[in-house]
């Protein structure tokens, strides 16, 4: 940097500042919508914005509200389902585009992608429709089925750079040191591809989580989960409760999204290596 | 694992995310296809053909496409375009400060926290980040009561059921798709380059335009085509922060498919945007080519 501010000094770090004060206008921009909304969880007023002092009491009311408990243990079995079999069915499709030439690469590259470009609602639309046609029963299994669809493609991908990433003569070495392929794949690759799994894992969790478009076309009676739930809540009015559930979630998934960016981070840290 | 012939091995590995793709990804986009150019019977589900060389060569099966021309569509179809246009623009605008802020200028130490901050509203809950501008823009909301308080205005503003308020919800959740990319590029920047043209004698504003933005166009083309596609198909952020007449395509393929119960025409106009959406891709496609990176 010191040798491009060496021109005109004073007027390159006077735009740093600017430029700092503009972020963080932006980031104000960002989190300020999502620090209101958490703050308002904890007051006392009723319909208005004004602040009448510090209570619990929404909190306190969710816990008691059943239709809220439901939508929460339906959320949490959709998303403990989802992860499981995304992982399960992503993780190896990760290893054979990281690891192995074969014909079809390409179109198989492509059918991964083309989940997360097409529109949400198009995706939603099309499966409802064939559920429909194949006489399938909506229930928390539909709500399974679409969220495992979007997730597989997130676990392909994070698994395969992440072994991109990683380097191949730790497996080589194995060979030469007599290990057989399936050892080698047991005690070297696994260790090594583990973290970017469990990564994939949480932020797939995060994903069914939140998500309201897909599942509101494929939920059926009695599969309401908390994204639906706080859908038909909000539209029949905005109240302090929602904002307290709303407050919930955010701070789960961004807490679960922290852990995943940790176990991200460094694509071969070294004490995982034994 | 070892004894499985290396050549199947790949297969084996893939066989069940093309099971899963294929069958609950694939085919029903491929019913979507054919239901397109099927016709609603009066009790909502699909009238069956029996003359089939009637059907087509009356031109009969496209009338789905034929109806999706029709003004009230067209004008939904153009509104939900400029839009997202518009959304592309404004991110891309608002984030290339702050990504060149945070690739060039911000300390080392305030970086990765920085960082970290543009990636989590990524992927936090968008119906709840869309929830909290109701918050804040509803009549009774933060805006109008700050807005009292301080005496600027005496009755409460509409500010929330309009197109004003989608478009803040629109640029509000889709900016980290821009910051995200555009930052990256600019981190790949060699800076020499920008050293060669000051000493050539550019100025800031020519270094910036001649060399900076060119050289992070990439970052830009990436940023589009992730904000733009979730735009045009948006369905919450116009169904919670727009009145009745900010509807935009996503809301109008709900409709078809919920209570219009009309899946023909549904099916005809979630292909259309479904196509619009493939052409820019495409387009982004031959544009990363010609750069010689690998897109897929």
């Amino acid at each position: 940097m010191s040798q491009i501010t060496s021109k005109g000094k004073g007027t390159f770090s006077a735009s740093h500042a600017a430029l700092a004060v503009y972020t963080g206008a932006v980031y104000l921009f960002l989190y300020a919508p999502i620090v209101i909304l958490i703050v308002f969880s904890f007051n006392r007023a009723k319909q208005t914005a004004v602040w009448e002092g510090f209570t619990l009491e929404w909190y306190a009311k969710l816990l008691g509200n059943a239709e809220v408990g439901h939508a929460v243990v339906n959320s949490l079995i959709v998303g403990g389902l989802t992860t499981l079999l995304a992982t399960l069915i992503g993780t190896p499709a990760g290893l054979a585009l990281a690891r192995h030439r074969f014909p079809g690469e390409t179109v198989t590259r492509a059918l991964l992608y083309l989940p997360l470009v097409i529109p949400e609602i198009v995706f939603g639309a099309a499966l409802v429709t064939l559920l429909g046609l194949a006489g399938f029963r909506l229930g928390l299994w539909s709500v399974v089925i679409a969220h495992v669809v979007f997730s597989v493609p997130y676990v392909a991908i994070v698994v395969r750079s992440r072994l991109a990433g990683m380097d191949r003569s730790l497996e080589e070495a194995a060979a030469d040191l007599g290990a057989s392929p399936a050892e080698a794949f047991r005690r070297v690759t696994l260790p090594l591809l583990m973290p970017g799994v469990v990564a994939a894992g949480l932020l797939v969790f995060t994903l069914s989580l939140d998500d309201y478009l897909i599942t509101s076309f494929v939920a059926g009676v009695g599969a309401t989960t908390l994204p639906l739930k706080i859908y038909s809540m909000l539209k029949t009015g905005v109240t302090p409760e929602i904002n307290a559930v709303s407050s919930l979630l955010l701070v789960v998934t961004m807490a679960l999204v922290l852990v995943a960016q940790v176990l991200l981070r460094d694509p071969t840290p070294k004490d995982n290596v034994r | 694992m070892a004894d499985l012939a290396p050549r199947s091995r790949p297969f084996l590995l893939l066989l069940p995310t093309w099971l899963t793709l294929g069958l609950f990804f694939v085919l029903p986009l491929g019913i979507v296809l054919i239901l397109s150019f099927a016709q609603r019977s009066p009790t909502g589900s699909i009238s069956p053909v029996t003359d089939w060389w009637a059907y087509i060569s009356s031109g009969k099966f496209l009338s789905n496409y034929a109806q999706s021309l029709d003004g009230l569509y067209l004008r939904i179809f153009w509104r939900s375009l400029w839009m997202a246009v518009l959304t592309t623009v404004l991110c891309a605008v608002i984030a290339y400060p702050a990504a060149y802020y945070l690739a060039i200028a911000a300390p080392t130490r305030w970086k990765g926290l920085l960082l970290a901050l543009a990636v989590i509203p990524f992927w936090t809950s968008f119906l709840v980040r869309t929830y909290a501008w109701m918050l804040i823009l509803r009549t009774q909301g933060l805006a109008n009561d700050l807005l009292i308080a301080a005496h600027l205005i005496k009755e409460p503003l509409d500010l929330l059921y309009n197109q004003t308020s989608v478009m803040i919800g629109l640029v509000y959740g889709e900016l980290p798709f821009m910051l995200l990319p555009v930052y990256a590029s600019l981190e790949k920047l060699d800076r020499s380059l920008l050293e060669a043209a000051s000493d050539l004698g550019a100025g800031k504003w020519s270094r910036f335009w001649r060399v900076t933005l060119p050289l992070t166009a990439p970052g830009l083309a990436a940023g589009t085509v992730l904000v733009f596609v979730p735009s045009l198909g948006q369905f919450v952020v116009s169904d919670l922060l727009g009145g009745s007449r900010s509807m935009l395509i996503g809301n109008m393929i709900q409709n078809q498919f919920t209570t219009a119960r009309n899946q023909p025409f549904g099916s005809a106009l979630a292909l259309e945007l479904t196509l619009l959406v493939l052409l820019l891709l495409i387009a982004y496609a031959a544009y990363a080519r010609k750069r010689g990176e690998e897109l897929l």
